[in-house]
């Protein structure tokens, strides 16, 4: 599974732009990110290349910081691809938390990151039906 | 332990007949020596001949933080400058400082009182006192200090700041008493705690904290984290400083040093003395103080007195914790909010620190009051609807407590303001 790092904003001018100078200060590439808000604060969710490290730093700076298991699953870049990646999971009786996606620069398929319930039953699923579970050292590298 | 057994367990019928006499004493004193509290009493009719009872205060005028502006810098000392040895002043950011002074007799009793108080709350001639209230101006260091050095204990004057330097010397001069407001104890612990360092490494056994009202549960909270005794002291300039009342080992209310102030409850509105036991404002009189007495101070803080004998064996009256002061309380939609309900509720739920602010604007000609609390490390998830659920959480429970909707916002940690002495806990923005 891979590691997210999720970051609590205030919603405040310049509060974003303080979480990505303290990862590109300490070299700490940003693969994929997302934000939940609302309309007093938001939640920076990551995957970073280092995110043991970029969990130290951001700690050490002062942000408050959390580490989540998600799941990165390879779906085709193409008209229906997420659909039937969520059919399974909807087959599956798997509740999604969130999502969030991204196009790879390196294969022709776009990443789904998931945060599901049961994280073990959504691979188990994906596996059954051939639908490509990324490993997380691939995914940092991306 | 006592530090002047045979005054602080004085029979109340002797209690009553020394302040009686203290009392008349210092009218007089008033009357002849301070044309505008002579105009005051004139003008109501009374005389210092009038005061025949302890009940007879209630026919003497008010004194009022106004009362020392107008009458600023010098106005109200009944003794000339040449027998004033000390002059303390507020800061004076609501408007014109008020200024108080002191002779050699006034230091002396001062701390005598704050020995007194610190023996009350279990410091000896063997303690360490760190004294981390702000020396200057402010008159908690000081006050503080003197008596710390008059029962014998080692003083280490380290004022307010400096959190980690305060830390370092915990450690290293194995600091056995802290006295500070109860909002920098817990600024100080939680700087204790990213600094690695664990209470039981340390000598700690008790901290008096005072200057700013705070709640049961605080001193829960802060006996807790510190693994001490955590007592109140209560104090104001205008009467002394630090050292008018403290708690004992019973921590069921503060003694009020009774030979040296008479207290009073009034209701705020109608200026009308209350029967012993019910809430309502401490006025405070001076009885033993020489450079600048004070009749029927408005403090402020509410509060009530306690009728029971203590278990401790001191005589003096005591009053509960400050519930708040009036000049702390905000009135939103017509109901009485305090800062330290709202600590009380906060320090209730799991994971949630109290460091808050209480924020009031006037939206629509309705008042609108939102809490701000610092979401914890604990508390901190990657869904927002598990935060959300936790600011409903507050936000319910805030409102069962003070009566009011509260809009509960949560802050990143560390981003409200740590105070190193009072704390600031209402921003009030309504212009009305």
């Amino acid at each position: 599974m891979v590691k997210q790092i999720s970051i609590f904003l205030e919603n405040k001018a310049g509060r974003l732009a303080n979480v990505t100078r303290v990862l590109g200060e300490n070299q700490i590439n940003i693969r994929a990110l997302s934000i939940a808000d609302t309309s007093d604060f938001g939640i920076l969710r990551l995957i970073v290349n280092e995110p043991e490290k970029a969990y130290e730093v951001l700690k050490r700076d002062g942000f408050t910081v959390s580490e989540t298991e998600v799941i990165a699953v390879e779906v085709p870049d193409s008209p229906g691809g997420l659909a039937t990646v969520l059919d399974i999971m909807g087959e599956a009786s798997i509740n999604i938390e969130y999502l969030y996606a991204f196009i790879g620069k390196a294969t022709d398929d776009a990443l789904v990151i998931f945060k599901v319930e049961n994280p073990e039953r959504a691979m188990e699923a994906f596996e059954s039906k051939g639908i490509v579970v990324l490993d997380s050292s691939k995914v940092y590298r991306l | 332990m006592y530090w002047n057994q045979e005054i602080e367990c004085l029979p109340r019928n002797e209690l009553e007949k020394l302040k009686l006499r203290r009392l008349k004493e210092t009218v007089f004193r008033i009357y002849s020596f301070v044309p505008s509290y002579q105009a005051k009493m004139d003008k109501a009719g009374i005389s210092p001949g009038d005061i025949r009872t302890l009940e007879d205060i209630s026919k003497l005028p008010f004194t009022t933080k106004q009362d020392l502006r107008d009458n600023y810098p010098f106005g109200l000392f009944t003794v000339p400058m040449s027998d004033v040895v000390r002059i303390h002043s507020s800061s004076g950011t609501t408007g014109k400082p008020t200024v108080v002074g002191y002779s050699r007799r006034d230091i002396d009793g001062w701390a005598d009182l704050m020995a007194r108080a610190l023996i009350c709350a279990g410091a000896t001639r063997y303690s360490v006192v760190q004294n981390a209230y702000g020396y200057g101006l402010f008159t908690g260091g000081l006050g503080v200090h003197y008596g710390a050095e008059k029962i014998g204990a080692s003083v280490i004057p380290s004022s307010g700041g400096n959190t980690k330097r305060q830390i370092m010397m915990m450690q290293d001069f194995g600091t056995t008493v802290l006295t500070c407001t109860p909002s920098y104890a817990m600024y100080m612990h939680e700087v204790l705690s990213e600094m690695g360092i664990s209470p039981s490494d340390l000598k700690l056994k008790s901290g008096i904290f005072g200057a700013e009202p705070w709640s049961e549960d605080m001193r829960r909270q802060l006996e807790e984290k510190w693994g001490i005794d955590a007592y109140d002291i209560y104090g104001l300039s205008e009467m002394m400083g630090p050292g008018v009342a403290i708690e004992c080992p019973e921590k069921v209310g503060l003694h009020i040093f009774e030979d040296h102030f008479i207290a009073e409850i009034i209701d705020p509105e109608t200026e009308e003395v209350l029967p012993l036991g019910e809430k309502g404002e401490l006025v405070l009189t001076t009885v033993n103080k020489e450079a600048l007495p004070i009749i029927r101070y408005r403090t402020r803080d509410l509060t009530s007195l306690i009728a029971e004998p203590c278990p401790c064996g001191r005589t003096h009256v005591r009053m509960n914790k400050v519930l708040g002061r009036s000049d702390d309380m905000v009135i939103i939609r017509g109901v009485n909010v305090f800062p330290s309900q709202v600590e009380s509720v906060l320090l209730n739920i799991e994971n949630v620190e109290p460091y808050y602010l209480l924020v009031v604007e006037r939206k629509n000609n309705l008042d609108e009051l939102e809490v701000w609390v610092e979401v914890s490390e604990k508390a901190f998830s990657d869904e927002i609807r598990k935060l959300e659920r936790l600011e409903k959480q507050i936000s319910k429970e805030l409102e069962s407590s003070l009566g009011v909707y509260a809009k509960v916002k949560l802050v990143e940690p560390k981003s409200l303001q740590r105070s190193e002495g009072k704390a600031k806990r209402v921003e009030d923005r309504r212009v009305l």
